[in-house]
């Protein structure tokens, strides 16, 4: 019996929502958007779609254990309050922390919060976050009194002009850049502008790319103040009643002359002239910005930069303008909502208002609350590394992986005395480092709420029973909180009582002086928060169904009410290149991965797209360094390095130097970029500059490069560069090594883990050739493919093999070409991940259907029909090939 | 008046010739044909396909005597009518019955004979060559009634001998006096190949085996065969396949010059201006041949000549090699060990039974062997040939022409 269920995607910000037609007894789901959610209107991407893939429970940890050995829960439970209570005992509060997850539910980070600040009596509750929107929160803070996006998506619709700032929205928020793209379809007057040093996906709909300098954004939104304060396009009304600071931040401004920015920038003055004058003159103006505003030293002011621009033009609180944060992850702005970072209390109240860690404690009745903020995330691993922490709790993140300086961070949890890991997945580079392993239930089973960017509070609800012996975030803390003797606080039975109580906290002693309100839901009942249906948002006596705007009354969350310009001054990022590190490197994420890989990299398709690390340079900068297309190279920061395949493009800026963020230990070997990434911090938000670090890079050379795709998946591999891809059927191991086997047969058993196997070969020695394949009963088992030249064939047609449970004799024969028997096409590279449509498929039909647009393409083989991330892409080969 | 062309010799590469000069030249000349064979004209190379019963006598009649009469050819086929002398001053040849015919060409095409083995016995009845439709129709009398057959050679024509016999339901084992099997086409994985499938057929072998002697009964027929190293095998037919030697001996006899083989020039032209030779009787460049490829292309320039064209010029190409076993495919050409200098690119896939070896040598292919599946042969053949640079199709060389 099928049954309909409504949730949330648990990948980025912008929240969709889906329709998942659940099959409870295959535990197997049809994933489709939700037509009626307000976030997507039925649409997702390439993710979402893919999540039915993601729910298998091979890879799932379903078990508590501790020190490597599997127990019960209660074993591991004691255990964990035990340290943490002895380590609180003989230390103090702060030496023990929980670091957090945008992952998390509302409820689940409640809970966390709750227990750290109120009861534990420490500030260090911090959470991943802290990488990803910590400039964003303090800049709001700044500008606003509070933490508060001010507009909602429907804007797109409204607006005439959409500034993407440090956003490849194309790929990290995919169905609000297919929006913006629907609505610039049907207002084709509606401009788009991308300030981005990389040329992206995001670029296929824009009028204008500024692609300036790394780290120069405050130079550029100094200058745009400085062009409006000029020409006389400021709204003195606006300024005069709803603002305070502007002559201070015009002054800070007066340097910025255009000539100057376009210097600073490093862009074109008719293009920054043009962009200026769109601002200008436009009334309608949204500035989306992300990671490449948030994450830099100065990522505090850069967001306020933007703020000033908006305030000084009164392009704010009204339908089709605003600034506009896209958060990263689904449920960002719910830690935010809760407390979630370390500076923060709870309810949006904060450590720095004396009155708010009052109201707190008497709320909670707590005797022992936090009173000052804990340490943030670069600062809490560098505590653990020094000892000063001593116990630590990682729920649902990857820190080994996603925070700067990883190496690090991965030798302090070497270090730490006791940590504790909660997670859905079994192997991780940071459960690998964990004392006790608690198992948490996974997106398919969870239940609460998350909130997107839009402010927007959507339910997630569980598809299925809980896997093993997986339990909900909020249990498993509250079962620790209990035993921590704080039983009192925390009776939690079912999320819906957590919250309850974190809506009643919301409007407690509020009065409207706070803008996250939602104490309309502090008595709601069980019923209703099942049936709960998306709302953004204050949800209070005012707004009982919520609010799309904020600001649209000039009112600001500040004590005078007025909205603060912030004077800013333009600073470099806390690195800079020099003759040994002369490139800045730049991360960011793929379209189809999210994150740390762990959930994305189980379905196969998402991992067609872009299967390997990367990293993205300028043709001079490759010609400098000796580097060839799809070769290696290794990168190097003073911190770490890492090895990447070469990918040569015009798309980025010389000097300039891109890698994925994704890749882990687990699945390659030399893959971590946050190995790479310096520890430097906004001073206000704490946030990491992820986006520019001074690198070299060189060459890797290996004597021989080769893959193996095997039906199944090795326990260890003998080569000295690795990574792992899996497929459908199939797992894809892309290869090098500076060894050559005496035996490539040898070998080929050693790694494939067969033994004494017909295997058919094909060897030409003098050209440092070895091919092999397996099959048994005509079924392919594995292909491997060795060569001193990295001269390879494309992966698409013998992986497609792996589906088929045999094999005829011409494509036997043919295996070890690589290349489909004669008459059998090759689909190519993957374009479109959502119906696997490749490159060569879609170049065929082009030509030879005589195809000119995106949408005859999507008619004819359905690319791009579905998610439409790979439009851009199908594009560029009309272009190329039309 | 017509010239007169004499043909001493019924067989493959006499005829080829004849009909080629009869395609290039149709009424240059009138022609006498002499055969020590009382046949028309058949494929000496499909005897094996004889012998293993896929094939009838009828079946690889070339020309039948028919056609002699069609084309105005004077036949003179049978054991009486082999040539026994040729007068060169007089320009006529004489047969064993005294027949005499007069020529402004003569054409030589006594082929060849096989080698016999030296040891003692070799003389005993029930030892027979493998050369001709009387010795198969021995071989198929021998497998009627007795049950032992062991064949001396592990060569192409020995393999194809004792594959037949096993077909006709003999005991077959084979003596070679190498590790490995056609050690003159295959190398080590494909000899190993060809010997495991030809066991899975019942054939037995014995490899690197010194013969001692052939035993017989007192009927002076064999018996045994004993070996060097003390073992015995018992024996009702014995086959001596270890290659052949040019049948040269009429030609030496009237004084041409001889070597190994009648010594012809790049006409096939011997030392006597009127007279040419080809076939597996002649000596080029010091080559002697064994395979029909080279006489057919002989023939095609001993027919230019003959019909005073007068242009082309025999060149020895590297002959592929063929096993005519049904079923086994196997193809060789070249130089396919590889020597000093060489390359080579193999590829292997033991569960479907195919095995192939490139050799390469300054970006040219040199040699092949194929075992298994042959289909590209006459394509490595021609690339051979043609001397072409292979280096910008290396990758997919040994999968084939299709992706070429």
């Amino acid at each position: 019996m099928n049954q309909t269920i409504q949730t949330t995607c648990p990948y980025c910000g912008v929240g969709c929502g889906i329709s998942a037609q659940v099959d409870a007894a295959n535990r197997c789901v049809t994933i489709n958007g939700d037509d009626s959610h307000p976030a997507n209107f039925g649409r997702l991407c390439s993710k979402g779609s893919a999540l039915g893939d993601t729910i298998e429970l091979k890879g799932r940890l379903l078990q508590p254990s501790v020190y490597g050995r599997e127990t019960n829960w209660t074993e591991a439970l004691d255990l964990v309050a035990d340290r943490f209570l002895d380590t609180i005992q003989k230390y103090g509060p702060d030496a023990v922390a929980i670091y957090g997850s945008g992952q998390l539910l509302t409820e689940d980070y409640y809970v966390a919060n709750k227990l750290m600040k109120g009861f534990i009596g420490s500030g260090n509750m911090d959470t991943n976050s802290r990488l990803c929107m910590s400039s964003s929160v303090a800049g709001h803070k700044r500008a606003f009194g509070a933490d508060t996006v001010p507009g909602c998506y429907e804007d797109y619709e409204h607006a005439e002009l959409i500034i993407l700032i440090g956003s490849n929205t194309a790929w990290c928020h995919p169905v609000s850049f297919q929006r913006i793209r629907a609505a610039k379809e049907a207002n084709p007057s509606l401009k788009i502008v991308v300030i981005d040093p990389r040329r992206t996906a995001s670029c296929d709909i824009a009028d204008l790319h500024l692609p300036l300098a790394s780290g120069s954004d405050a130079w550029l939104f100094n200058g745009l103040l400085n062009y409006v304060g000029h020409a006389s396009r400021t709204n003195p009304t606006y300024i005069e009643q709803h603002t305070e600071g502007f002559a201070e931040a015009l002054a800070a401004a007066e340097n910025a002359g255009i000539s100057q920015v376009a210097e600073q920038c490093r862009v074109n003055i008719e293009d920054l002239q043009r962009f200026y004058e769109w601002f200008a003159t436009t009334d309608k103006v949204m500035s989306l910005y992300s990671q490449g505003i948030n994450q830099s030293s100065s990522g505090t002011d850069k967001v306020n930069a933007i703020i000033n621009c908006h305030l000084a033009t009164g392009k704010i609180g009204k339908p089709g303008s605003g600034p506009f944060s896209l958060t990263g992850q689904p449920n960002a702005m719910g830690g935010r909502e809760v407390g979630g970072l370390s500076h923060q209390l709870a309810a949006h109240m904060d450590f720095a208002n004396v009155d708010d860690i009052d109201r707190v404690a008497r709320f909670w009745g707590s005797r022992q609350i936090a009173t000052k903020p804990g340490l943030p995330a670069v600062d809490l691993f560098d505590a653990i590394y020094d000892g000063k922490v001593k116990a630590v709790w990682i729920m649902g993140t990857n820190p080994v992986v996603s925070l700067p300086n990883a190496d690090k961070v991965k030798q302090a949890l070497q270090r730490c005395e006791f940590v504790v890991v909660s997670d859905c997945i079994a192997n991780t580079d940071t459960t690998a480092l964990a004392h006790v392993l608690l198992p948490a239930q996974g997106w398919s089973e969870k239940d609460g709420t998350v909130t997107n960017s839009e402010r927007r509070i959507s339910r997630q609800r569980a598809l299925f029973k809980p896997a093993g012996n997986a339990k909900p975030d909020w249990w498993i803390l509250t079962q620790v909180a209990q035993r921590m003797r704080f039983e009192q606080a925390f009776p939690y039975q079912s999320p819906v009582e957590i919250f309850r109580e974190h809506a009643a906290l919301s409007g407690f002693e509020n009065n409207g002086s706070r803008d996250f309100d939602i104490s309309a839901f502090a008595d709601i009942t069980q019923e209703n928060y099942d049936r709960l249906q998306p709302t953004q948002w204050p949800v209070n006596q005012q707004y009982p169904q919520g609010r799309a705007r904020l600001f649209d009354d000039g009112r600001f969350y500040t004590p005078s009410g007025k909205a603060q310009f912030i004077a800013i001054t333009p600073s470099a990022p806390g690195m800079l290149p020099n003759a040994d590190y002369p490139l800045i490197l730049n991360t960011g994420r793929l379209r189809d991965q999210w994150h740390t890989m762990t959930r994305t990299a189980i379905a196969a398709k998402l991992n067609q797209h872009k299967p390997e690390p990367f990293v993205e340079i300028h043709p001079d900068d490759a010609a400098r360094y000796g580097l060839i297309q799809n070769g290696l190279a290794s990168i190097e920061s003073r911190w770490g390095e890492m090895l990447a395949r070469v990918q040569i493009t015009g798309s980025q800026l010389p000097g300039n130097v891109f890698v994925p963020m994704h890749w882990t230990a687990q699945h390659a070997s030399h893959g971590r970029m946050g190995a790479l990434v310096n520890p430097f911090v906004d001073p206000v938000s704490k946030q990491p500059e992820s986006k520019h670090t001074p690198v070299r890079i060189k060459a890797y050379q290996p004597v021989w490069q080769g893959f193996i795709l095997s039906r199944h998946e090795f326990t260890a591999i003998t080569s000295a560069y690795w990574v792992k891809i899996k497929g459908e059927q199939f797992y894809r191991y892309e290869l090098a090594g500076d060894l050559i086997p005496n035996d490539w047969l040898e070998w080929a058993n050693l790694n494939t883990g067969v033994t004494a196997p017909q295997w058919q070969e094909y060897q030409d020695t003098a050209k440092g050739n070895y091919r092999a394949a397996l099959l048994v009963d005509n079924r392919l088992e594995s292909v491997i493919f060795i060569s001193r030249q990295n001269q390879f064939p494309e992966r698409s047609w013998l992986t497609s093999l792996f589906v088929k449970t045999e094999l005829d004799k011409t494509e036997r024969m043919a295996l070890l070409t690589g290349l489909p028997p004669q008459g059998v096409n090759d689909t190519g590279a993957i374009v479109c991940a959502c119906f696997n449509i490749g490159e060569q498929t879609i170049k065929t039909a082009i030509k030879d259907q005589g195809l000119t647009s995106h949408q005859e393409v999507g008619c004819c083989l359905k690319a791009g029909t579905n998610c439409g991330s790979c439009v851009p892409e199908i594009k560029l080969l009309l272009l190329e090939h039309g | 008046m017509k010239k007169r062309l004499v043909v001493i010799g019924n067989g493959m590469a006499g005829m080829r010739t004849v009909e080629e000069l009869l395609s290039a030249a149709p009424k240059q000349y009138e022609i006498t044909v002499f055969g020590a064979e009382p046949y028309g004209n058949y494929n000496r190379i499909m005897l094996s396909a004889v012998l293993a019963g896929d094939k009838s006598i009828e079946d690889i009649v070339i020309n039948d005597r028919q056609w002699y009469v069609d084309h105005g050819i004077t036949l003179h086929a049978g054991a009486d009518k082999a040539v026994v002398g040729i007068d060169r001053s007089a320009r006529t040849v004489i047969a064993k019955d005294g027949s005499i015919a007069a020529y402004d060409r003569l054409l030589i095409a006594t082929g060849s004979q096989a080698v016999i083995a030296e040891v003692q016995g070799c003389d005993l009845d029930g030892v027979i060559s493998f050369r001709d439709i009387i010795d198969v129709n021995k071989m198929l009398a021998y497998s009627d009634s007795h049950k032992h057959a062991v064949v001396l050679g592990g060569g192409l024509l020995g393999l194809e001998a004792a594959n037949g016999l096993a077909l006709r339901g003999m005991n077959v084992t084979v003596i070679h006096n190498n590790e490995l099997l056609l050690n003159r086409q295959l190398d080590k994985p494909a000899a190993k190949m060809l010997q495991a499938e030809l066991e899975q057929r019942g054939i037995k072998f014995k490899m690197a085996a010194k013969l001692q002697s052939l035993r017989g009964d007192n009927n002076n027929h064999i018996t045994a065969v004993q070996f060097a190293d003390g073992s015995e095998l018992a024996c009702d037919l014995f086959i001596m396949a270890i290659g052949v030697r040019p049948n040269m001996a009429l030609a030496k006899q009237s004084g041409l010059y001889c070597e190994r083989g009648i010594v012809v020039n790049d006409t096939l032209q011997s030392y006597d201006p009127s007279i040419y030779a080809v076939g597996e009787c002649i000596q080029h460049r010091g080559a002697t041949f064994g395979l029909v490829a080279p006489l057919f292309e002989q023939a095609k320039v001993c027919a230019n000549h003959l019909s005073a064209h007068g242009v082309a010029e025999y060149i020895t190409l590297p002959t592929a090699t063929k096993l005519k076993v049904t079923g086994i495919k196997l193809f060789s050409v070249g130089d396919f060990i590889g020597e000093q200098g060489s390359e080579s690119i193999q590829f292997s896939d033991p569960g479907l039974g195919i095995y192939k070896k490139l050799v390469i040598k300054a970006n040219q292919l040199v040699g092949a062997v194929l075992y298994g599946d042959t289909a590209d042969g006459a394509w490595y053949q021609e690339l051979l040939e043609k001397k072409a640079d292979i280096s910008g199709i290396r990758d997919i060389l040994v999968f084939g022409k299709a992706y070429a």
